[in-house]
């Protein structure tokens, strides 16, 4: 079952803001324009928070992909329904996509909208995940994206790039890495980096968990 | 990150191990994060800010504090106390909510929403 069966049931050709989105957006506008706050700095102190929504549900889920075949099945499936197995729901009921890395694919997901993030698996979007370079560089030079993560691929290695929309959102099941045989789920999840879920990174290497030790 | 300690006489205030705040979703970061720089900006002390939400939690009968319905409180709090300042103009967040929901409908999907002109 590949991701690429989805299709979009729904052609919004424009965007959307929740009544609860409208209402932050007019308190920033206005505090804003009177001069109280200063939206850079108001980024920069989010930014801090960034590791605070929530614990990281999608290093659990990519875990649980790994050790569990019939898991790894469902999830590639429905990645919402295998998700919400694990007690993770969206607030707004956004449909998850799962897309696996191999051997010959690496997935990278972009989206131009911060709302277009599974932040209930995934926490806050990163600053830069936001930012008009990332968002247009990583379609057009993905390769060269990567690289600036320090991410190398082999040249044969196809990269595939997901955009987001509002009612899909992507999940990128990094490949585990080896010398894991055995692992708990737990401690597989350590290695379960943001980063390697939105494709700008890979699944840490055990030997990173026993220098941090 | 631990927060200043007069901001932990916030009532209910969900916190984590380390004493930073907890969040289930982006806008309640940035809510937070509103409150704080506007009280660093004199807006309001921080002892007004308590009670101003700490009687919007009064509202909520059986006290069972939920992270989400939690900052859904703080942000009526929040809107109360900036209409109270008279940082808020009648009606003005309600025009201000319209033309952002304006702005998100003109837009296409993929580009940023921007307010052009309030």
């Amino acid at each position: 079952m590949s991701a690429h069966d989805h299709d979009h049931p729904h052609d919004h050709d424009h965007s959307e803001l929740s009544e609860i989105e409208l209402r932050v957006r007019a308190l920033e506008t206005l505090l804003t324009e009177k001069g109280y706050i200063d939206p850079p700095a108001l980024d920069e102190l989010i930014e801090t928070y960034e590791t605070k929504i929530g614990p990281r549900n999608g290093a659990l889920v990519v875990a649980k992909a790994w050790t569990d075949p019939d898991y790894r099945e469902r999830l590639m499936k429905d990645a919402t329904a295998a998700i919400a197995e694990l007690g993770f729901t969206g607030r707004q009921g956004e449909h998850m996509v799962a897309v696996e890395n191999t051997d010959d694919i690496h997935n990278m997901v972009v989206c131009t909208l911060c709302s277009c993030y599974p932040w209930t698996v995934l926490g806050l979007p990163p600053v830069w995940y936001k930012s008009a370079p990332y968002r247009s560089r990583a379609v057009r030079d993905p390769r060269g994206v990567l690289a600036e993560f320090k991410v190398e691929l082999p040249d044969d290695t196809e990269i595939r790039v997901w955009d987001s929309t509002a009612e899909i959102r992507y999940l990128v099941i990094p490949k585990r890495p080896a010398g894991t045989d055995g692992w708990s789920e737990e401690r597989l999840a350590d290695l379960v980096t943001r980063n390697s879920m939105i494709g700008t990174g890979l699944a840490l290497d055990p030997s990173s968990l026993e220098d941090a030790a | 990150m631990t927060l200043p300690a007069e901001y932990l006489a916030t009532p209910r205030l969900p916190l984590d191990e380390d004493g930073g705040p907890v969040f289930s979703a982006p806008w309640e970061a940035r809510i937070f994060a509103m409150t704080v720089k506007a009280h660093e900006a004199g807006v309001f002390t921080w002892g007004e800010w308590a009670e101003a939400l700490g009687a919007e939690l009064a509202k909520d009968g059986d006290g069972s504090g939920e992270t989400e319905s939690y900052y859904d409180r703080w942000l009526a709090a929040f809107e109360t106390l900036l209409t109270a300042k008279n940082v808020a103009a009648a009606g003005q967040l309600a025009d201000l909510r319209k033309a952002w929901d304006k702005a998100a409908k003109a837009t296409p999907h993929g580009k940023p929403i921007v307010l052009e002109n309030a």
